[in-house]
C-alpha cells in the first residue's frame, strides 16, 4: 500500500472542497450581475413569490407554532430554578424574533424550497430544457434562476415576520392556558421587552437565507448530473448546502448584530 | 452558408471530435449520420453555442459563432430536440409561442397565440391541444409541437437533434414528411442527426458520416449507396463486421 495515498486522498478531497466553493461564488457573482441587468421577467418573479412565499407559510407557521409553544415551557421550567418564570412573555419574543424565528423558518423554507427548485431545474437540465431555453434566445440565469433568487429574498422576511408572530402566539397560548399567566400581563411583558431591533435583524437574516435556499437551488440545479440519480442527488446537495450555510450565516449575523 | 473548419472537442480525455470540417450550403438540408456517442450532437450544439470547441472554427455566413451578438444569433435558429424539450410549466400554444412572447421577437399575446396555433395546423395539431399541457400529449404529438416551436419565429436555420427517436415507424414517417415539407417550404438550411435511415433517405440532399471524431464521408444523399466508403456501408447496411467495431 503506498503510505502517500492516505495524504493525496485528503489533498483530492481539499482541492475538490475548494473548487465546488469557487464555482459556488462564480455562481453568486453572475447572479448578482443578472439581477442588475434587464430583461427582467416579471410574471416568473411573480409565480416564484407564490410558490416560495405564499404557499410556504402553513409549514412556517406549524413549526414556529409549536417552537413558540415549547420555548414558553422550557423557559418557565428553566426559570423557575431562579425564580424567574416571570421572564417567559420576553425571552419567548426575543428568543423567537432574532433566532428561532428566522432559522427554523430559514431551514423549514430550505427543505420545502430549495429541493423543489434543485428538482425542478435538474429535471429541465437533463430533459435539455434548459438548452432549449438558450435556442430560443433566453438567457437561463436570467429566466430561471433571477426570478427565484429575488422571490425569495423578498418572501422570506415576510414569511420570517409571520413566523415570528405565530411563534409568539405559540408561546401566549401555552403561558395562558398551561403555566395561568395573567393575558394582559403577558402581551404587556412581550411588547414591552421586544424592541425594534430585534424584530428587524431578525428580517435581514430572513432575507439573506431566502437568498441562500434559492440561490443553493438553482446552482444545484443548473449543475445537475444525468439521469433521475443525477437529480436526486443535486436535490439532496441543495438541501444540505443551503440547511449548512443558513446555520453558518446565522452565526456570523449575529456575532456582526449583536457581539459587545 | 455553415463551415465547421477542423473543430476538436474532448470531454476529459475523451476526444469527441479530433477535427470535424463541414460545410452546409444556405437551403440545404445536410443529415449527419453516425453511431451513438460519435459526437453528433456536440457538432450540433457546438455551431450553437451550447458546447464551446477545444479548437477549430465554426462560422454562419463568415461570422466567427463566438464572436457574434447571442439574441441576434441565435434569433436565426430553431431547434427540436431528440426529447422535444418542451416546458412542463407551460401550455402547448405558449411552448409554441415562446420566442414570440418574449425578447426581440416579441408580439402582443394575441397576435402570439394566434401565429402557435396556426403553426400547431401547420404540423398536423388540432387547435384544442393549443391549451393542454406537454405532459398531456403523446411522444408524436409532442415531437409536433417540438416542431411548431422550431419553426415559430420563421427561422433561416434550423436543426433537427434524432426526430425520430421514440416514435414508431408510422409516426417517424409523418414527421420525416413534415420536416421535409416545412424545411422546403421556408427555404431553410436544415441540419439534422440522426441513425434512422429512413429519416436520412426522406429528409436529406447531402449526407455526412461522422465516426472517430472526423467526417468519414460527405456527398448527395443518392450517392450513399454506392460510396465505396466501408464506414458508410457498414452503417447504412447495419452490418456487425466492418471497420466500425461493434460492441456485443
Amino acid at each position: 500500500m503506498n503510505l502517500l495515498a492516505p495524504i493525496a486522498l485528503i489533498g483530492r478531497n481539499t482541492m475538490g472542497i475548494l473548487a465546488a466553493i469557487g464555482r459556488i461564488a462564480i455562481f453568486f457573482v453572475q447572479t448578482l450581475s443578472h439581477i442588475v441587468r434587464p430583461p427582467f421577467y416579471f410574471k416568473e418573479f411573480g409565480h416564484a413569490l407564490l410558490t416560495i412565499g405564499y404557499f410556504s407559510l402553513p409549514v412556517v407557521g406549524l413549526t414556529t407554532f409549536f417552537t413558540g409553544g415549547a420555548l414558553a415551557l422550557q423557559i418557565y421550567a428553566g426559570g423557575a430554578r431562579f425564580n424567574a418564570e416571570s421572564v417567559v412573555p420576553s425571552i419567548v419574543a426575543i428568543g423567537m424574533a432574532r433566532e428561532l424565528g428566522p432559522v427554523l423558518g430559514g431551514l423549514m423554507v430550505a427543505a420545502r424550497v430549495a429541493s423543489s427548485i434543485a428538482a425542478e431545474i435538474g429535471t429541465m437540465k437533463v430533459t435539455e430544457q434548459i438548452d432549449a431555453l438558450v435556442t430560443l434566445s433566453t438567457h437561463p440565469m436570467k429566466y430561471l434562476t433571477v426570478p427565484r433568487v429575488l422571490a425569495a429574498t423578498i418572501a422570506v422576511p415576510f414569511l420570517i415576520a409571520v413566523g415570528d408572530s405565530i411563534g409568539i402566539m405559540g408561546g401566549y397560548i401555552v403561558g395562558v392556558s398551561r403555566l395561568d399567566f395573567n393575558a394582559a400581563v403577558y402581551l404587556h411583558n412581550t411588547i414591552g421587552f421586544l424592541e425594534s431591533w430585534d424584530v428587524v435583524s431578525g428580517l435581514i437574516k430572513g432575507a439573506v437565507f431566502g437568498f441562500i435556499v434559492a440561490l443553493m437551488g438553482c446552482y444545484y440545479g443548473m449543475n445537475s448530473e444525468r439521469g433521475a440519480q443525477g437529480v436526486g442527488h443535486a436535490t439532496k446537495s441543495a438541501v444540505v448546502a443551503a440547511s449548512i450555510l443558513i446555520l453558518a450565516s446565522n452565526y456570523l449575523l449575529t456575532e456582526l448584530f449583536f457581539s459587545a | 452558408m455553415i463551415t465547421l473548419d477542423n473543430v476538436h472537442k474532448a470531454f476529459g480525455a475523451n476526444k469527441v471530435l479530433q477535427g470535424v470540417n463541414l460545410s452546409i450550403p444556405r437551403g440545404e438540408s445536410m443529415v449527419i449520420i453516425g453511431g451513438s456517442g460519435t459526437g453528433k450532437s456536440v457538432a450540433l450544439k457546438s455551431i450553437l453555442g451550447l458546447v464551446t470547441p477545444d479548437s477549430g472554427t465554426i462560422t454562419v455566413d463568415g461570422q466567427d459563432v463566438t464572436h457574434v451578438e447571442r439574441d441576434a444569433f441565435l434569433a436565426r435558429f430553431g431547434m427540436l430536440f431528440q426529447g422535444g424539450a418542451l416546458f412542463d410549466s407551460l401550455t402547448v400554444w405558449q411552448n409554441v409561442g415562446f420566442r414570440l412572447l418574449r425578447g426581440s421577437l416579441k408580439r402582443p399575446m394575441d397576435e402570439a397565440r394566434e401565429i402557435a396555433i396556426e403553426k400547431l395546423r401547420r404540423v398536423g395539431l388540432k387547435p384544442e391541444v393549443a391549451d393542454q399541457f406537454p405532459a398531456e400529449l403523446s411522444g408524436g404529438m409532442q415531437k409536433r409541437v417540438g416542431l411548431a416551436r422550431a419553426i415559430a419565429a420563421e427561422p433561416e436555420i434550423i436543426f433537427f437533434d434524432e426526430p425520430t427517436t421514440g416514435l414508431d415507424p408510422i409516426m417517424s414517417g409523418v414527421i420525416n414528411e413534415l420536416i421535409r415539407e416545412i424545411v422546403v417550404e421556408m427555404g431553410a438550411t436544415a441540419m439534422t442527426i440522426t441513425h434512422d435511415m429512413s429519416s436520412v433517405r426522406a429528409i436529406a440532399d447531402k449526407v455526412a458520416m461522422l465516426h472517430d471524431g472526423v467526417i468519414q464521408w460527405t456527398g448527395p444523399v443518392g450517392d450513399m449507396d454506392d460510396s465505396g466508403n466501408p464506414y458508410l456501408d457498414q452503417f447504412i447496411h447495419g452490418r456487425a463486421e466492418g471497420p466500425i467495431e461493434a460492441v456485443r
